[in-house]
């Protein structure tokens, strides 16, 4: 079969325009594979083709998700209770009953927050990794979201959050501790004017040893009870957040996500290295710039929101890019719509495995990620080594 | 490492210091001088230290030199990759540092000695990759514009020339070493670029893949007229395959001329500090360079 459609490619190639789509179509079909798209090149109709799908599947699972917790609220019952609060445009407790509290004010907003912190992870990962060129790369890499996890820790110490998630100061630190563990690494690593990928993953790890040594030695100081909220929220947990600051978040976070977007195409040719980026036009120090200050600010937001979720930065780009291949015009928005799937769905099972005590959704992401890793290092080395 | 901005190209013609430069020169380089500069500070190591040449438009030019001469930095500058701290640069009579990255993209393509091949691009997607300084969209989405169809030609047209059309659909992850090369060479074409830097462009291929190479540069040169600039260990790749060639010597010229001005032994013995037997090509009657046996280097044998 491949040997067929092979050996007609020098005849058939470089002629018209319905010549060249047999080509695309057996090219396909040569290479086969399940995350090859052939010859066919990525166009607006193709992407469209994926994503519209992509987004009405995230719907359908934050719809299923929203059903599962310490009450099971039925589809009809959900639509019920959408249709009344509409109706009536209260969400008070009267009106809509405890089944309607729990829906909308509790259940609702931490699966939207789930998923936003989901997709920006993912998105995150997604350009780290273009940008070290390691597919092992994760928002946690760089020692940006340790930094903000201190930021926010010391927060909490000097008294800033009485609860452990509230949206006061507590993101303003996470982004100025990630902001600043940036500006460290990039001072550790930049030489010749130039950013070295080998020396900012090194510069990342000593950061992140050091600062995780801050952070616990700052959590042993705090009040016990204090101490107690900070370890669970450091371990990675969803809170449901009220409506306005979930809108502020949304709007910051999607923020981030678009403009992380327009620089698609400029990392698809970094991965081939900055010097040949370079050589193809593109400004590499300003990409740089531009993904890693948008990095530390995405992910200081969601490290003070949900502490450290780790591997969906990792496991989501990598699933994608090997089902819908490594175009990150195609591989970014997707990887935000399955990271912010994978974790509601995470954050389900976190929910529901032990009611009525919950588990952290770290540790879901974790046990789920960690195995995942393993077997990329000892089975798929020879992809990245 | 800010550039400098972009200028309408009226105005680089009018930039003083390249008035007289000749655009039939694809490349006019006057007294450059360049070193890599850590924390900025400007040392007594010029890597490159006043070189004065120009590159004649068709032709090939051959980049040779032992180790640590400076071919690589050189071949960087002249892509634009680097830039020059003293002395000034002209691509086709204008000035090469007025240029925008992207004016330079447009007419010089350039072919890094090795590529990371990370992710699992198709070959397809890697030579579109090359159109990415043509596009034509509005500048603010130049990061997420699409390809126009005609870009999918132009880049069918490089894979063609570089006889890569049937592995269009593959991964360039599970491409051979001449392939992955001959790929990179079709996403340089991709750039419909006057100009052809190649480093190092067989370095650890096989013999067949070192020919196929070759003949490719050669074809290209004959068919579309490019100027290729290559730098290579290989004197006999590049006594057979290019129009001239430059010696370089610490970071100096040593010599620029045809293969056999440049090919001698006494040059090579000044350059490399080793003896070697030099003959013919039996077709081409270039310059053929061949390590002396081993009886013939007692006497260094003797002086270690």
């Amino acid at each position: 079969m491949s040997m067929k459609f092979t050996t007609d490619h020098p005849r058939v190639s470089g002629l018209a325009e319905p010549v060249k789509k047999t080509m695309d179509a057996s090219a396909t079909l040569v290479s086969g594979g399940a995350g090859m798209v052939g010859g066919s090149v990525l166009n607006a109709g193709r992407w469209a083709a994926v994503m519209a799908p992509l987004v009405v599947i995230s719907f359908a699972v934050l719809l299923i998700c929203l059903q599962f917790g310490t009450q099971w609220i039925g589809f009809s019952q959900i639509v019920e209770i959408v249709w009344q609060v509409l109706r009536e445009g209260t969400v008070d407790s009267d009106r809509i009953g405890v089944t309607g509290v729990i829906l909308t004010q509790v259940r609702l907003p931490r699966v939207l927050l789930g998923f936003l912190v989901g997709s920006c992870l993912a998105s995150v990962g997604v350009v780290l990794q273009a940008l070290l060129r390691n597919p092992l790369a994760d928002p946690y890499v760089l020692g940006v979201s340790s930094g903000a996890a201190l930021g926010v820790a010391l927060a909490i110490l000097l008294g800033a959050g009485t609860t452990i998630v509230t949206f006061s100061v507590l993101p303003l630190c996470g982004f100025a501790g990630g902001l600043l563990s940036l500006a460290v690494v990039y001072r550790m690593a930049v030489s010749y004017g130039r950013l070295p990928i080998h020396a900012l993953l090194l510069a990342g790890v000593i950061l992140n040893a050091i600062f995780s040594a801050m952070i616990m030695f700052v959590t042993s100081i705090m009040e016990p009870n204090r101490s107690v909220g900070t370890m669970t929220w450091l371990m990675g947990t969803l809170t449901a957040p009220s409506y306005p600051a979930l809108a502020i978040l949304a709007f910051y976070l999607l923020g981030g996500i678009f403009l992380l977007l327009k620089q698609a195409r400029r990392l698809n040719v970094l991965t081939f290295g900055e010097e040949s980026a370079r050589s193809l036009g593109i400004d590499t120090e300003q990409v740089k710039r531009v993904v890693y200050v948008l990095s530390a600010l995405i992910t200081g937001a969601v490290v003070s929101v949900s502490g450290m979720i780790g591997f969906v930065g990792m496991v989501i780009p990598h699933a994608v890019r090997f089902l819908l291949g490594a175009d990150h015009r195609l591989l970014l928005p997707a990887s935000a719509c399955v990271g912010g799937m994978y974790l509601v769905i995470a954050d389900t099972l976190a929910r529901t495995l032990l009611t009525p005590t919950e588990i952290p959704v770290g540790i879901v992401t974790a046990m789920a990620g960690g195995p995942f890793f393993i077997y990329l290092l000892v089975w798929r080395k020879d992809r990245f080594a | 490492m800010s550039l400098r901005p972009d200028h309408a190209p009226s105005l680089i013609d009018e930039t003083p210091g390249c008035g007289a430069a000749d655009p039939q020169r694809a490349y006019e380089v006057r007294s450059i001088r360049f070193q890599y500069r850590p924390f900025s500070r400007v040392t007594d190591n010029w890597v490159l230290d006043g070189l004065t040449f120009a590159v004649d438009a068709g032709e090939i030019l051959g980049i040779v030199g032992p180790n640590g001469s400076g071919k690589t930095s050189l071949l960087k500058l002249l892509a634009r990759v680097l830039r020059p701290h003293v002395g000034d640069m002209a691509l086709f009579g204008r000035d090469l540092g007025a240029l925008s990255q992207v004016e330079v993209a447009r007419t010089v393509a350039f072919v890094p000695q090795e590529s990371p091949q990370v992710f699992s691009f198709t070959v397809m997607e890697t030579v579109l990759m090359g159109r990415y300084p043509h596009f034509r969209g509005a500048k603010w989405s130049a990061g997420f514009g699409w390809e126009s169809s005609e870009d999918v030609r132009i880049a069918e047209q490089a894979m063609q020339s570089t006889d890569l059309i049937h592995l269009a659909g593959r991964s360039v992850m599970d491409l051979s070493g001449g392939e992955r090369q001959r790929c990179m060479i079709a996403r340089a074409l991709a750039q419909a670029p006057q100009v052809l830097l190649l480093d190092e462009p067989t370095a650890f291929l096989d013999i067949q893949h070192q020919i196929e190479i070759c003949t490719i540069v050669r074809r290209l040169k004959e068919e579309r007229g490019l100027t290729v600039v290559l730098v290579s260990h290989d004197l006999n790749l590049a006594s057979q395959y290019c129009d001239r060639i430059l010696m370089l010597k610490a970071g100096t010229l040593f010599r620029l001329g045809l293969p056999h001005e440049v090919i001698e032994v006494d040059v090579l013995r000044a350059v490399y500090g080793c003896d070697v037997l030099i003959d013919r090509h039996p077709e081409s009657g270039a310059p053929r360079v061949t390590m002396p046996s081993y009886i013939s280097t007692r006497n260094v044998r003797d002086r270690l």
